[in-house]
């Protein structure tokens, strides 16, 4: 049923890709004059309402990845479509959660996930009551007026994320967002992003190295090779159903399967990343 | 340590040092006075110099010009500091140019300005807060081009995903993350503002504290220089203990905000 539908709708009109990347090239001119060239030839397919992980090892240009998808970094090759129109400056379709803490210091809970609604031109007031909806939503309501520097590491991640989808973007993306917490903490924010995202389905790119956590999140697991001219080197699809219970998931037999095919392949990888990553001459 | 403890032994290492310099210029050791009274004066000759003064009531004129000359110094001196730091923090290229004037401006001993001022701007109040301004707008034009400058670029693409324009940016990034730095400078700022105003006066004045003590010392009245040094401490303290009251409700996000001490 599903296979037929999509035969009928012709690809690229009538459901555009969210995201469409198309052999897209990230290369940065190095100090001594050459180029090091991070990413190369990706190309890469976000469906509307997918939830995509991407994993590599460490250095491989994930994040680069993500920048492009953002607007904040151009490629130096191929093309970047957003819902089938060509990417100019920013991605203004686009909600991106950071790797480092990204919250302003100087502004209480409240004010950091009203503030996208206020540059919006959404009156203080109505925006200030939405944002403590979203905080309750997050699990931080009675936490609406500590500054950043107040919360743990995890309820600046909850902010963050509150931060994020209040101004309802159709594309979600998120760089590590959970790296830097602990395991416990990791599979409560996987949860509650999975309950926030079950509502509506945003088109989610989700970096991480933590393939676990990929096959969890994810509908569809993409593999990148180690750096330099990083590269996606296979893609699967995970055949998990949902609504999922990450603590749960992680029990099936499916989910074992999946996890040990895609690891037979990311080893190798890691192994290599971490080889070039001890040469004093990786970026050649 | 609790709190009366420790004001109890900050007391008791005032009035030590009291009891010793008592000792030392009053009471005869080994056959006679180590500190000749003519240049130490003695604690019970500066105390009821102080007394005088208060009782008088001619002090109040002196600490009211010192205190005037030294705000007017330290909210010019910020006001330009803010404007040119926030400017030159926002135009690198503005920056790159001036950079060697400002270092110049900078490096020059403000003492050798005094003379400068006084025939400029004659030797009312307006000399000394043109002293202290010159002071104070360093402190606050480094501290604010720096706060630009250093605006984390996380926070920054932050915004920018967010959806804020340029002008956005400017209010709700750059602007809050220049004042924290200024404001972490409070306490160095309105110091030197109290230092460009009593120089100032102790150069060449007709009133204030600078100008009190310099008279004194005209006159070899050690007494009443000791009493002016000890008045203009007091002074210095009680506008610190106001700047650290401001700082706690203007910091208050910041993790160190109330650290100063």
């Amino acid at each position: 049923m599903v296979g037929e539908t999509r035969k009928v709708q012709a690809p690229g009109i009538a459901n555009p890709s969210a995201v469409s990347l198309e052999d897209a090239t990230v290369a940065f001119p190095l100090e001594d004059g050459r180029v090091y060239s991070a990413v190369e030839k990706v190309r890469l397919n976000v469906q509307h309402g997918e939830f995509v992980a991407i994993v590599g090892p460490t250095g491989c240009g994930k994040s680069t990845l993500l920048n492009v998808v953002a607007g904040l970094l151009k490629p130096a090759g191929g093309s970047v479509r957003i819902f089938d129109a060509p990417l100019h400056g920013l991605n203004r379709q686009a909600g991106y959660l950071f790797q480092a803490d990204a919250l302003f210091p100087w502004k209480t809970a409240l004010d950091n996930v009203a503030i996208g609604l206020e540059i919006a031109g959404v009156r203080r007031a109505e925006a200030l009551e939405r944002a403590q909806n979203f905080l309750r939503s997050v699990g931080l309501g009675t936490f609406a007026g500590r500054y950043p520097h107040m919360l743990s590491g995890g309820q600046r991640k909850r902010v963050g994320l509150a931060q994020v989808l209040i101004r309802d973007p159709r594309i979600l993306l998120m760089d590590e967002p959970f790296g830097p917490l602990d395991a416990q903490t990791r599979q409560i924010m996987g949860d509650l992003l999975l309950k926030l995202w079950s509502a509506d389905r945003k088109a989610v790119l989700f970096v991480t190295h933590d393939l676990e956590e990929a096959i969890a999140l994810a509908d569809r697991v993409v593999i990148m090779s180690a750096g330099p001219n990083s590269r996606i080197i296979g893609e699967w699809p995970v055949p998990l159903a949902r609504p999922r219970d990450i603590l749960e998931v992680r029990m099936e037999r499916d989910f074992h399967v999946l996890h040990r095919e895609i690891w037979s392949v990311l080893k190798q990888e890691v192994t290599r990343g971490y080889a070039q990553s001890a040469q004093p001459g990786a970026a050649a | 340590m609790n709190r009366a403890f420790l004001l109890f032994l900050q007391l008791l290492v005032a009035i030590v040092a009291i009891v010793v310099w008592h000792v030392l210029t009053t009471v005869p050791l080994f056959g006679r006075i180590l500190l000749p009274p003519f240049f130490f004066s003695n604690p019970i000759d500066v105390a009821s110099q102080i007394v005088a003064w208060f009782v008088s009531g001619t002090i109040w004129k002196h600490l009211s010009i010192t205190l005037v000359e030294s705000m007017l110094a330290f909210v010019i001196g910020s006001l330009g500091g803010v404007v040119v730091g926030f400017w030159f923090g926002r135009q690198p290229r503005v920056a790159a140019v001036f950079d060697p004037y400002i270092k110049m401006a900078n490096a020059l001993p403000r003492v050798v300005l005094a003379p400068i001022f006084a025939l400029w701007l004659g030797l009312g109040i307006w000399s000394k807060v043109a002293l202290g301004v010159t002071l104070v707008f360093f402190i606050v034009f480094f501290n604010v081009y720096q706060g630009v400058r250093e605006v984390s670029a996380t926070v920054l693409d932050n915004g920018r995903m967010l959806g804020m324009s340029e002008r956005q940016l400017t209010r709700h990034v750059y602007w809050p993350s220049a004042l924290s730095w200024m404001f972490s400078s409070l306490h160095t700022s309105v110091g030197f503002a109290v230092v460009g105003a009593v120089v100032g006066e102790y150069l060449g004045s007709a009133a204030g504290l600078g100008y009190l003590i310099q008279q004194a010392e005209g006159i070899f009245d050690v007494a009443a220089v000791f009493a002016g040094m000890f008045v203009l401490s007091a002074f210095v303290i009680l506008i610190d203990l106001g700047v650290t009251a401001i700082e706690r409700r203007l910091l208050a996000w910041r993790p160190e905000g109330a650290g100063t001490h």
